[in-house]
């Protein structure tokens, strides 16, 4: 998992987990991740989509044995995040206290660290979800 | 059509086989289900199995188990639906018996997951997720379910007990079975002081990581004459299907319907002539105890948010009104994932066959139904299985 030839696997993604861009078709049906078809109409005019990154916690769990790559974070809260402009995206929340997530708690995008693959293996970001900072 | 029929069942103990490799379970299942058919070859192989590459980094399992069970120059593939694959081959094989391309097919399902650290085999498992958008963010596939649960809860105002009954009944019923991996019950208490591995979601609202193989014998009705089985030894699948749903968890329209299950149980109810009430046992897939509440709905055993009370009021014992997982489901007999949608159709034939271990054998029985799961609900099975 940690060889160097992943990084253009991950590369590919950049846009999308940096800054949570995701689709619109022609008939203003948004999603996230862009995909060739819109799930909604079928349309295949599909254009980048740029999300606000505001949205709020509709389930979340404390992740305690995670998948290999993960041990060093554990335990870390994921949760499902609906987005102001409806879709749900799935992420971590970071930078809050586990006790203090509840259900439609106001988060707010921001980009981290998500996992690293050793000394000379790339470090991955993307996409988590904090309380907004007032 | 004419519907084919079930002629041979066999599987191994599903357990921690730790001095036993997946070929040899593979073929002692294999074997088993041929001696029970009374056959000694068979036209073509179909193998169910999820994740043998990362597992034990073995592919081409067609080859591999046709190979060593001496089944000659034979077509065999692997079916792949996550931890639905098993169902799943059972269907590609009736496909091709009702086909007319081959007469005589074996379906085998195999797992071997404890060859791998635990933590790996969380990470292959989570294969089944979308990769980029849910194990890329760390999420495990207990995870995935543990948020499917709280939503459960929530929605419908259950607690953590509510759902534990399905486990209670799982493990009941797997005592029973010597084919289990853990032939004890439980209790309430059991699940509830189990820790979390997911919030809420605990240990025991999980099954087992395990190893298992099972196989059946798949015919047509003439063949099987022609073989000489008896009447009483055949069972027919006289209805089945699939469907799949978003393999990403968020892109679902609505979390707690099994919309791939709703959909393959409609087309299969229709093609078996017979509603969820005809149906005299549930096999369905109790990964994750809040899956068992959303099968029975979407199955139409139970009204939408009602699936967990069917558990709560013991409507699901063998006794009851809707029995399910009569050997233990994947929560006690175990769930060595590509193998699982086998060992569902094996123990729905020895129910219909009135061959299930004491104590858990439906009496009477004459339609079993058996739903098996891929992913968070994102490809299904559903396979109606009918007395003679
Ligand atoms: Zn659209």
């Amino acid at each position: 998992m940690g060889r160097p030839m992943q990084v253009a696997r991950h590369w590919r993604h950049f846009r999308e987990k940096y800054a949570l861009i995701g689709g619109k078709c022609e008939n203003g049906h948004v999603f996230f991740p862009k995909r060739p078809v819109c799930p909604v109409c079928g349309s295949r005019n599909v254009e980048e989509y740029q999300f606000s990154g505001k949205g709020k916690v509709i389930s979340w769990t404390i992740v305690r044995n995670p998948p290999s790559g993960f041990e060093y974070y554990k335990p870390y809260p994921l949760a499902l995040v609906e987005l102001e402009e409806g879709p749900v995206v799935l992420a971590q929340l970071t930078d809050v206290d586990p006790e203090e997530i509840h259900e439609g708690m106001e988060v707010e995008m921001v980009t981290r660290k998500i996992r690293e693959f050793g000394e000379d293996g790339i470090i991955l970001y993307a996409y988590k979800f904090r309380p907004p900072i007032k | 059509m004419e519907k084919p029929v079930i002629i041979g069942v066999g599987m191994v103990p599903v357990g921690e086989h730790w001095r036993v490799s997946l070929r040899d379970m593979a073929v002692e299942a294999l074997l088993n289900a041929m001696d029970d058919a009374g056959i000694d070859n068979v036209d073509s192989l179909y193998v169910g199995n999820m994740a043998s590459g990362s597992f034990i980094e073995q592919e081409n399992l067609g080859a591999l188990i046709a190979d060593w069970a001496g089944l000659g120059n034979i077509p065999a593939v692997k079916v792949e639906a996550a931890c639905g694959s098993g169902g799943a081959a059972v269907q590609e094989g009736a496909k091709a018996v009702m086909a007319g391309l081959e007469d005589v097919v074996a379906v085998v399902g195999v797992e071997k997951m404890t060859d791998a650290w635990p933590s790996d085999g969380t990470r292959y498992l989570a294969y089944a997720a979308d990769a980029e958008y849910e194990l890329f963010h760390g999420a495990s596939f207990v995870a995935l379910n543990a948020l499917i649960m709280r939503l459960y809860m929530k929605t419908y105002g259950y607690t953590e007990e509510d759902l534990a009954y399905f486990a209670v009944n799982a493990h009941a019923n797997g005592a029973k079975n010597p084919y289990a991996m853990f032939k004890r019950p439980i209790t309430v208490d059991t699940v509830l002081k189990s820790p979390y591995v997911a919030d809420p979601l605990k240990l025991f609202d999980a099954a087992p990581m395990c190893d298992g193989a099972a196989a059946v014998i798949i015919t047509s009705k003439e063949k099987a004459k022609e073989l000489g089985v008896p009447k009483d030894k055949m069972v027919e699948l006289a209805g089945f299907w699939r469907a799949i749903d978003t393999i990403n968890l968020a892109n679902r329209e609505d979390f707690l319907t099994l919309k791939a299950a709703k959909v393959a149980a409609e087309k299969a109810y229709k093609m078996a002539g017979v509603t969820a009430k005809d149906i005299d046992f549930f096999e369905v897939h109790d990964a994750f105890t809040v899956m068992a509440a959303l099968s029975l709905e979407a199955l139409g055993a139970a009204e939408r948010g009602k699936g967990a009370l069917l558990a709560k009021e013991g409507q699901i014992a063998i006794d009851g009104d809707y029995p399910i997982q009569t050997m233990g489901g994947l929560k006690s007999r175990g769930h060595p994932v590509g193998a699982t949608g086998v060992y569902q159709t094996v123990e729905a034939v020895l129910q219909l066959r009135g061959e299930a271990p004491e104590g858990i054998q439906v009496p009477d029985a004459e339609v079993g139904l058996t739903q098996n799961i891929g992913g968070t609900g994102s490809n299904i099975t559903v396979n109606i299985l009918r007395r003679v």
